[in-house]
């Protein structure tokens, strides 16, 4: 091994090192999550803002850009939770024998959940990429554009994905333990980075606060608007979801 | 005034150790916490037992020595004092306290609450130094250091090494310790040339000695007797990568 590999080898097995990953990947995927609800929120533009979205970013950089976006995120999501999960594991080791009596002074009940908050979004990432990128679903699957049939109708899908009540509960309770996972993880960012200092810190929890909040009004806004139907007509919806099955 | 002690007793390091109950009685309310140990351990010795082993030196807030973790906070809820400094008019008649030793697979207990930090030790050794000679007292305005600068590395020079950071985060990480000592010493122009050294080399110790790692809880900030800040912690996590990417490139 060259020293250039010695050298990450050392950085990846140091415990400042792999905080860095935990840092620098969170980083992006909170990046991400920033774009992800934008783009998510022109579903309230109507059919066609969404559908054009949705058709801009699998023909981006020619078909390219998604796959790298997708490759990007999936690197940043695994280093991120093998680091993490490696820290919890020597954290739990430098402990042996626990505390009989116990007292927390002022570390956050966010804080104090990290790893069982992300590991419930894990799980929720899954069920999402099944429901709403792999669509496992057929009938979300074979949706089609009223007005341009050739595309996907991804607003319908999302509308149609959005009909029952346990998958909505799902999401509210998944996107709820994103943002207190990111009510933490944020400001760590900071700190880990080497970026937060007194004079900072208030400001920069506070940034972390309302990014946490804004995800979260943002994303829960789409499963709880499409539940009260402010997002059109459902058994139009149904009767597309529908139409395969007829059909065979 | 009298109280109820739950107390962790272990007679040596390979013992497994349980906590046993004594009842303090007549203790007074002047009497500092160490002071209390001190009357119970007597009694104790009068009926032929034996007594309670605690770290204790100056008694003065200032050494580092003494440590307990009491009612599940290290140096007790006060902020800002050591065990010592903690006095009994602070608890009331009748309390049960819980007393045990800073716990850390990296502080080894060596009987009931008395620990080995020498982990601590060998990360001062592994770089928390300066190499060179630096003189005598040389004139105050000779190496210029501009104030910031000079509060800062005096703020985090305040760290006694009691290990308290350590016993409160719930990782056992140090740190704030780690932190405060390349601190004191990277901020100074006498500490500046081998601070890339100093900082890899306490960091790969701090881990090889099987402390934790920081999860930005901040509860090491909340016990420490000195309030050193968690900026500390942000800076050295910075020096960190600045020295391991010169390291990797060079």
């Amino acid at each position: 091994m060259n020293s250039l590999g010695k050298s990450l080898c050392r950085f990846w097995h140091s415990s400042i090192g792999k905080k860095i990953v935990v840092a620098l990947t969170g980083a992006m995927l909170i990046l991400f999550l920033l774009g992800h609800v934008v783009g998510n929120l022109l579903v309230f533009a109507g059919r066609e803002a969404m559908n054009d979205y949705a058709e801009f970013l699998l023909h981006m950089m020619h078909g390219t850009g998604i796959w790298v976006a997708r490759i990007g995120l999936l690197v940043a999501l695994v280093l991120h939770i093998v680091a993490t999960v490696s820290l919890v594991r020597q954290n739990r080791a430098a402990r042996d024998v626990d505390y009989s009596c116990k007292e927390t002074v002022q570390a956050s009940k966010s804080s104090r959940i990290m790893i069982w908050s992300g590991l419930t979004v894990l799980a929720f990432v899954i069920f999402h990429i099944l429901h709403f990128t792999v669509r496992v679903d057929s009938g979300l699957a074979n949706l089609h554009d009223p007005a341009n049939p050739d595309r996907h109708d991804t607003f319908g899908m999302v509308v149609a994905g959005f009909q029952n009540p346990l998958v909505v509960l799902f999401y509210i309770v998944g996107i709820s333990l994103l943002c207190s996972h990111l009510s933490h993880g944020i400001a760590s960012v900071f700190q880990t980075l080497g970026w937060r200092s007194k004079k900072v810190a208030g400001p920069e929890k506070k940034l972390g606060w309302a990014i946490a909040i804004l995800l979260w009004l943002g994303f829960l806004s789409i499963p709880v608007a499409t539940m009260m139907g402010c997002l059109g007509d459902p058994p139009k919806i149904h009767a597309a979801v529908e139409e395969p099955a007829k059909a065979e | 005034m009298n109280l109820t002690l739950k107390v962790w007793r272990q007679e040596s390091p390979n013992d497994k150790g349980n906590i046993e109950t004594y009842e303090a009685k007549d203790i007074p309310a002047e009497a500092s916490f160490l002071e209390m140990l001190d009357i119970v351990n007597e009694e104790i010795i009068v009926a032929g037992g034996d007594p309670i082993h605690f770290d204790h030196d100056c008694r003065e807030g200032i050494c580092g020595a003494c440590s307990l973790t009491i009612n599940g906070v290290p140096h007790s809820k006060e902020n800002g004092i050591t065990t010592c400094q903690v006095h009994m008019r602070k608890f009331r008649d009748g309390d049960t306290i819980w007393i045990e030793p800073f716990r850390a697979r990296a502080f080894p207990i060596v009987k009931d609450l008395v620990t080995d930090r020498a982990s601590f030790d060998r990360i001062i050794a592994s770089g928390g130094y300066i190499s060179v000679r630096t003189g005598s007292a040389v004139d105050a305005n000779s190496l210029p250091v501009n104030f910031e600068d000079a509060s800062e590395s005096f703020n985090a020079a305040a760290c006694i090494g009691c290990g308290a950071c350590v016993a409160a985060c719930k990782n056992a990480s140090a740190m704030l310790f780690v932190g405060a000592k390349a601190a004191h010493l990277n901020l100074l122009p006498q500490g500046e040339p081998e601070k890339d050294k100093r900082v890899l080399g306490m960091v790969r110790q701090m881990d090889a000695e099987g402390f934790g790692n920081c999860t930005n809880q901040y509860e090491c900030e909340a016990v420490c007797p000195k309030e050193i800040s968690t900026d500390v912690i942000a800076k050295l996590n910075r020096d960190y990568a600045t020295a391991a990417t010169r390291e990797a490139v060079e």
